[in-house]
């Protein structure tokens, strides 16, 4: 467990020496339905979110990884139990005050990638920064160049219609991250690609977990998704069973996976 | 953005644009027909009123309205003329009576009978003839709305009222009356021999106050020495009167204010069907934009900007065929009126009816779980 004490704010560019703590969730219960079809869907999850890390959150359907998500990204509440996220603690934050946090501190990214279809992609992720009441030509030059930055400089006035899955979902990318958040969460982003998007994506997020003031956390299914990440959870049934590490000097977490199966078969 | 995403959601599907805009264009044209009638009536109903040259009218007691008055004694002038403070006194007749056609049949017209050389009340809006020509010998003066009806063609065209012959001298335009019984202008002494009036009978004494004077302290004065079965109305009260009686006594007015509801909630009912109807189509896409964080005010934004954005076009092609049907109507009888200030109002109620269906829309959208989000 990660003391209180860290969970502090170096600024930008102060390399800090215990890790930049973006999230911390503890004992997350959450309660989905009601009366005879209620369902504990959370069981008390703790876990903490660093800056300058890519983390993947694994684990089977029905898990309880898109409701851990919801939670993380204040569009639930907890039934109980804590989380606060860029050090501001969510407890009896009302909806527009969760909306607050969202729009400040947190970027989303979907299976389905959510964009607007009536909009290109350019005013879809202006429309991040417009929410965000940042308008006009410095809110254009904002979007172009995280556009650019996930190399879509030139699909600019391009419908979601108009562009593929891989591209859809890089616009997407490009929307959460634009509004420059502490916490990117993204829910299945490469299911609904084929391999070579779903890669382009993943060294996306990989990339942009590198920032050093901003942590990702992806769900996922996907295995190809494993060789990305610098840390993995794993949940089943509501409670997270494991954790592993990229350890120092390990180029990916291939080797990971693979000292865990060994483990597992040992 | 918000603008550029109503405008978006608005024109992405285009039938049921069409649907909204034909429900605010029907709207609009039924307001517009209903209350251009009633502001047409009430035009016709008070601009003889508006245009007598007077602050007192002198008439029987308990006359209804203009045209409808039992005569009085001509005395009652001079006991007007006597009253200190009164700058003129001016008898005038009008009544009903039958106009033959040269060309066989009759109709009913209102007779009005002032000598103009008096002020009181003259022809307007002459477009033939003069003022002055009345003097002549049978001289008439006549609406040319009315011409057909009257069965003359024009200037110098002759017909029969009561036993006498008369001329028409000049015509006017536009002056049309409530109960589409036309009027014939003449001199008071004419007017008196095609009604069969006694010489010593008017219909009204039309007072003029000296400036300055104080309008109900002559009255009073007036009053005083008028016997009972006379009374006296400033020209509010007596346009007040004739516009009660034949927009509410008759139930005229109340039948076109009522129409003009009735096209308010017609109106409203469809827009606030569609909007709520692409609200709902665009539901997923307003629980991204609170996952992304937007307030709920921002979301509301863009519904009311939608229907803002209907209300303008459909208010832009409504008025145009609003003022097309005013333009047609402007020669018949009962002509539609269409003011800047209906205009205006016209466009606050389009921007009122589009904001209350918006709150069905609202309503659905402040309800919605940002949740749906993951669940696409
Ligand atoms: N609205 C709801 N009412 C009742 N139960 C629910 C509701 N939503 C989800 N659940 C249940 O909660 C549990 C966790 O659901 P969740 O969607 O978080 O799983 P998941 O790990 O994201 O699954 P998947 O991999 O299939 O997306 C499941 O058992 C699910 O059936
Ligand atoms: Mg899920």
């Amino acid at each position: 467990m990660t003391a209180v004490a860290t969970v502090s704010h170096a600024p930008a560019g102060t390399v800090a020496a215990t890790a930049n703590v973006v999230l911390d969730a503890r004992d997350i219960v959450k309660d989905l339905g009601e009366g005879a079809g209620k369902v504990r869907a959370l069981k008390g999850v703790s876990l903490t979110l660093n800056a300058g890390e890519l983390t993947l959150l694994m684990g089977p359907s029905g898990s309880g990884k898109t409701t851990l998500l919801s939670i993380l990204g204040c569009i639930l509440t907890p039934t109980s139990g804590t989380l606060s996220v860029a050090g501001k603690p969510t407890a009896g934050l009302g909806p527009e005050a969760l909306a607050d946090l969202r729009r400040n501190h947190v970027g989303f990214i979907f299976q389905s990638y959510n964009l607007f279809p009536t909009l290109t992609a350019e005013e879809n992720v202006r429309l991040a920064l417009d929410v965000r009441g940042s308008r006009g030509s410095d809110a254009v030059v904002a979007a172009q160049r995280v556009l650019q930055k996930v190399g879509l400089r030139h699909k600019l006035k391009s419908y979601p219609s108009n562009l593929s899955g891989g591209e859809q979902q890089r616009v997407a990318v490009a929307r959460s991250l634009v509004g420059s958040p502490s916490v990117i969460l993204a829910d299945e982003p490469t299911a609904a690609l084929d391999s070579e998007n779903g890669e382009a994506v993943m060294s996306l997020l990989s990339q942009i977990a590198k920032d050093r003031s901003r942590a990702v956390l992806a769900v996922t299914h996907d295995p190809r998704t494993v060789p990305y990440a610098d840390r993995i959870l794993r949940i089943e049934d509501g409670l997270i069973v494991g954790e592993e590490r990229r350890a120092e000097g390990v180029e990916t977490v291939h080797e990971l996976a693979r000292t865990r199966k060994r483990k597992a078969n040992a | 953005m918000t603008l550029t995403l109503a405008f978006r959601n608005l024109f992405h599907d285009r039938v049921r644009l069409a649907v909204t805009l034909i429900g605010i264009l029907f709207s609009i044209v039924l307001l517009a027909v209903q209350l251009g009638l009633y502001l047409g009536a009430r035009g016709m109903i008070i601009s003889m009123i508006d245009r007598a040259d007077g602050d007192l009218w002198v008439m029987a007691y308990g006359t209804k309205n203009f045209e409808e008055a039992q005569p009085i004694r001509a005395r009652e002038r001079y006991v007007a003329l006597s009253t200190p403070d009164v700058m003129s006194a001016t008898p005038i007749v009008t009544a009903f009576t039958d106009w033959r056609k040269p060309t066989g049949g009759s109709t009913l017209v209102v007779v009005i009978g002032a000598d103009t050389e008096e002020g009181g009340i003259a022809p307007w809006n002459v477009v033939e003839g003069d003022v002055s020509g009345l003097g002549a010998r049978d001289a008439v003066m006549i609406d040319k709305t009315y011409l057909e009806e009257l069965g003359v063609n024009g200037v110098g065209d002759t017909a029969q009222v009561g036993s006498a012959r008369v001329r028409v001298s000049g015509l006017t335009e536009g002056i049309r009356s409530f109960t589409v019984t036309p009027f014939v202008f003449t001199t008071l002494n004419r007017a008196r021999q095609l009604v069969d009036m006694p010489a010593d009978n008017i219909t009204y004494v039309l007072v003029k106050v000296r400036p300055g004077a104080d309008v109900e302290k002559v009255r009073g004065a007036i009053r005083a020495q008028l016997p009972g079965d006379n009374e006296i109305l400033t020209r509010a009260e007596f346009r007040d009167r004739s516009l009660n009686h034949w927009l509410f006594a008759t139930g005229a007015g109340v039948a076109l204010l009522g129409g003009a509801i009735l096209g308010l909630i017609v109106g409203t009912v469809i827009v606030a069907q569609t909007l709520y109807s692409s609200t709902k189509d665009h539901l997923a896409e307003f629980a991204t934009l609170r996952a992304l964080g937007s307030s709920k005010g921002y979301i509301n934004k863009v519904i009311l900007m939608q229907a803002g954005l209907s209300a303008l076009i459909g208010y832009g092609l409504g008025m145009t065929i609003a003022l097309t049907i005013v333009y047609m109507s402007e020669q018949t009888a009962l002509p539609i009126v269409m003011s800047p200030g209906l205009a205006a109002l016209l466009l606050l109620l389009t921007f009122a009816m589009c904001a209350v269906s918006a709150l069905s829309a609202i309503g659905k959208v402040v309800r919605i779980d940002p949740v749906m989000v993951f669940n696409r």
